[in-house]
């Protein structure tokens, strides 16, 4: 959606104010919409039977002015599908991203049964704590080795008696494809992919079975687009793009450029005849090496990449921690809205069930600060209480330097929640490590009552500190 | 009535009446359906969902229906109908046209791509020499230039004049570093032109950064003219442009740095920092009168970048050939989506016309260190997958909050490890197209064997 007035889109509302979808007014819906907070869906009357004669043109026109500038697919079905695509800007700071691209992690009908499902698990289960919420991997990408469209049915069947994840069933023969098909179709898996040669028969097999399909010509726009607009022509619009992910060499540029070129003519040009999610391939980076730690690096920064600059999902093979770790916070850190506050609210939470006898940390309201030190608490089971000190969303470190946090605003933030050290065993609080040198001054303001002890400077090295100074040494 | 209406015997009727059409019919109902009786023409919906042919036949089995006494009323509604002619008799079917079916066609069409370039970049970021050869009044063996784009980095808009390039970190002192930096420089530690030597030699630096850390009143409080020195023996040592930093205090790196950019006098080496915290009029004089480069910090906020940029033109007099900026670098998994994001409006900016951002920009990238998923061993949190070795993950978030910021538009990188230098020389050269390699056929990812 371009439209940034609410006036705009409020003129396809019914103006009825009549509150069904939780707001007051369809103005304030209407800017729900543009903040992309509210969803169409949730505006009740516009969807009505009775009401279909009177907003059928209003809802179409809705329909069309919201619709996302990179079309948006859905993959998988039920609480496990992924929308695919779905942007609006070039640049991330202009709204935000909203689809972070999948993750697909290959597996092969080559493998045999233990390997497969020992993978299967490890894709289906990884994950990693990160402000507040646990991060994982989406998809799984099955490639067809053998060529045997008997095994390959085999091998979905496997991967999906050990995950629910949505599936991408990869292999340029349309009797394979529909072989897993066959087993899957259900379940709305993405098939991978319909090329200049068998373009007939894998476009019979999206239709027969209704599900997405990616299109691959690569490193030829003009040829991608043609085949795209055949596709369309068919019916077929839950398209993927495969533009071609070369790994190396001056195509490695002309891969990136492509990849900016059509998110360009998507968002900023509107080219709505071609403006289908485009599907990158770090696995690709393994075409040029056998060696582990090269090919994990070098897929790392070619998913990095694209990540970056317009794909839409991607289909990756190294699920070493070294290789997702980097790229999985890369994925979070640009797909975070850069409109939502990163603060935690400031004040006094509880971590476990702590008593009279429990410690006292602080640090600032930083979400990612907070929820850093909350989990290292909680997952190591330490029970607890956790000031957040109000430093309008600064780090401990930054904020120290930076005056956002003082011994006096520490001194006020344990006053306003309410903290009574005298009620404690052990009179105390512990300040991070970076905060160290307030120690003296805290002591001081507290008159000597309270001890200001200084916790280690990174919160995962908690509960080593625990084991050697707590309780503190009267 | 109270007989079942099968379309096989509606079917037998119509076929021996050999009806073929009814006139003047006019149904209301949900679907206001019209028979009008010349054109013989019906509803839109109730052609888009039998064809117009099919309706017709149903319309005229119904008013068949009704005219043999069977009870059709409620099949008026659309839906009803449609069930009820679904399975039309085959010699009907055959005389309606295809109901629009799925048709591959045979051949593919003909398209074109065309895309524009962004016709709002008119401005080109300030090209900046680092170094001086002895004929330009220094003693470098070569010099480097910075900046210069005209389009955000690797953009098709317009080639990028210049490849980034990376300073590696020299310190004036043993420090703490994590396990995977360490061990590359831990028999050059005590001695910074060695440490210079082997960053130049063996880890292929661009730059050296050499931080005079020493300087600290907290550390060793070495006093200015005694810390120069290092800067002294590190020209002597390699001959690469070369960056000279502080300890980090307001108040002696004003001292220091000063100090510093008149041992390397007509270097062209950047002064790493001038700040708004800190005198930065008197880094930004000391810069001018010694002919080096100034590097204006600032902390992750676009306008106090522009402030900065602005005292040091207009008050210090630093001319735009002679300014960098650090907009801060925080690393990838903390605060990265800030540094990006600033660096990125930053260029933008730049390239939009704003001549106060129109600077190229430089990263501290070894920061990305300091972020616990680079340098310990397990995850604190007991229910995370594993983390996997360590020495392999250090590397790889050097390199992913250094390239990532190269995708912003940072031209210069301050980096640490080896290995990550390699990689983000290689990514970034190989996007401006620099790096020859035979392109392997992509079509064989599907059937490789890894």
């Amino acid at each position: 959606m371009k439209e940034t007035s609410p006036l705009n889109l409020y003129k396809f509302l019914p103006q009825t104010n009549c509150g069904e979808c939780g707001e007051q007014t369809c103005m304030a819906f209407a800017a729900g919409l543009i903040a992309r907070e509210r969803t169409i869906d949730e505006c009740k009357p516009l969807f009505e039977e009775k009401n279909q004669k009177k907003y059928a043109k209003k809802l179409a026109s809705l329909k069309e002015v919201i619709a996302p500038e990179v079309a948006l697919v859905y993959v998988g079905v039920g609480d496990q599908q992924l929308k695919v695509g779905g942007e609006d800007v070039m640049y991330r700071h202009q709204m935000t991203f909203f689809n972070k691209p999948p993750f697909a992690y290959d597996v092969t009908d080559a493998m045999n049964e233990a390997d497969l499902v020992e993978r299967v698990k490890l894709i289906d289960t990884w994950r990693k704590f990160y402000i507040g919420n646990w991060e994982s991997v989406e998809m799984v990408a099955v490639r067809s080795v053998t060529g045997d469209p008997a095994k390959f049915a085999a091998c979905v069947k496997k991967v999906m008696e050990n995950t629910k994840k949505p599936l991408i069933l990869c292999s340029f023969d349309p009797k394979v494809l529909k072989a897993g098909l066959e087993v899957s179709a259900a379940s709305r898996p993405l098939i991978y992919a319909a090329t200049k040669d068998n373009w007939k028969e894998v476009a019979q097999l999206a239709n027969d079975y209704k599900v997405p399909v990616t299109l691959r010509v690569p490193f030829d726009l003009d040829g991608l687009k043609s085949l795209a607009q055949t596709f369309a022509e068919m019916g077929l619009k839950d398209l993927v793009l495969d533009p071609g992910t070369a790994p190396n060499g001056e195509k490695l540029q002309e891969t990136l450029q492509n990849f900016i070129k059509l998110r360009r003519a998507a968002t900023e040009e509107g080219q709505k005849d071609f403006n289908y999610p485009v599907m990158a391939l770090p696995i690709n980076a393994w075409l040029t090496t056998k060696d582990p730690v090269r090919g994990a690096y070098w897929e790392s920064v070619l998913a990095a990449t694209f990540v970056i600059r317009g794909a839409d999902i991607m289909i990756r093979h190294s699920i070493e921690p070294h290789s997702v770790m980097p790229d999985m916070h890369l994925r979070f850190n640009i797909y975070t809205d850069p409109r939502t506050p990163v603060q935690v609210k400031p004040g006094l939470n509880k971590v476990g069930n702590p008593t009279e006898d429990s410690p006292i940390f602080l640090t600032t309201n930083f979400a990612l600060t907070y929820y850093t030190v909350e989990s290292d608490l909680a997952s190591n089971g330490i029970d607890s209480y956790l000031l957040a000190v109000n430093t309008d969303g600064i780090g401990v470190q930054a904020s120290v330097a930076g005056g956002q946090i003082t011994p006096s605003k520490i001194k006020d933030a344990f006053a306003e929640a309410g903290v009574d050290f005298e009620k404690t065993s052990h009179k105390s609080f512990i300040l991070p490590g970076m905060a160290a040198k307030f120690s003296g001054e805290l002591e001081d303001l507290y008159g000597y009552k309270v001890k200001a002890l200084v916790g280690p400077e990174d919160s995962g090295r908690i509960p080593g500190w625990m084991e050697k100074q707590w309780p503190p040494k009267k | 009535m109270g007989e079942k209406l099968s379309i096989s015997d509606l079917n037998k009727k119509l076929a021996e009446m050999d009806v073929k059409s009814l006139e003047g019919i006019t149904i209301e109902g949900d679907i206001e359906l019209e028979i009008d009786a010349g054109a013989g023409g019906v509803g839109p919906l109730f052609a888009y969902y039998f064809g117009e042919e099919v309706a017709k036949v149903a319309v005229q089995l119904v008013n068949m229906a009704k005219a043999f006494g069977y009870p059709v009323d409620s099949l008026l509604q659309p839906v009803a109908v449609a069930q009820a002619i679904s399975p039309a008799p085959a010699e009907l079917a055959k005389a309606a046209p295809e109901i629009p079916a799925f048709k591959i066609p045979d051949t593919l069409k003909s398209a074109k791509f065309s895309v524009g370039t962004d016709k709002t970049w008119k401005t080109q970021i300030q090209e900046v020499q680092l170094g001086a050869t002895k004929a330009e009044g220094g003693s470098r063996g070569h010099v480097i230039k910075i900046g210069g784009e005209k389009a955000m980095p690797f953009f098709f808009d317009a080639a990028m004049p210049n490849r980034p390039v990376v300073t590696i970190d020299v310190f004036d002192m043993p420090i703490g570093m994590a396990k995977a930096v360490k061990m590359h420089y831990e028999d050059v530690m005590n001695d910074p032109a060695d440490w210079a030597k082997k960053a130049v030699k063996e880890f292929k630096a661009d730059l050296v950064t050499t931080h005079l850390i020493s300087t600290d009143p907290l550390i060793k409080d070495t006093p200015a003219k005694e810390a120069v020195k290092v800067v002294e023996d590190v020209l002597q040592a390699v001959d690469v442009p070369i960056v000279i930093g502080g300890s980090g205090n307001p108040e002696k790196d004003v001292e220091v740095l000063s100090k510093a950019s008149e041992v390397a006098q007509g270097e062209r080496a950047l002064i790493a920092s001038a700040s708004l915290n800190l005198d930065w009029e008197a880094i930004g004089k000391a810069c001018v009168a010694n002919n080096n480069v100034c590097l204006a910090w600032t902390q992750l906020e676009i306008n106090a970048q522009k402030e900065l940029d602005r005292k040091l033109m207009k008050v210090a007099g630093v001319p735009r050939d002679s300014i960098v900026m650090d907009p801060t670098t925080a690393a990838l998994a903390y605060g990265m989506d800030f540094a990006y994001t600033n660096m990125e409006r930053i260029r933008l900016g730049g390239l939009k016309g704003d001549e106060e951002l129109n600077f190229p920009m430089s990263s501290g990238t070894t920061n990305a260190w300091g972020v616990r998923e680079a340098w310990m061993v397990n995850s604190p949190n007991k229910d995370d997958s594993p983390w996997g070795d360590r020495m392999l993950r250090g590397p790889i978030w050097e390199i992913l909050t250094g390239f990532s910021l190269a995708m912003a538009g940072v031209d210069i990188f301050m980096m640490m490890n080896p290995i990550a230098v390699a990689y983000l020389q290689e990514i970034t050269q190989s996007l401006m197209g620099l790096v020859k390699a035979e392109t392997p056929d992509t079509a064989n990812w599907i059937s490789m064997e890894v």
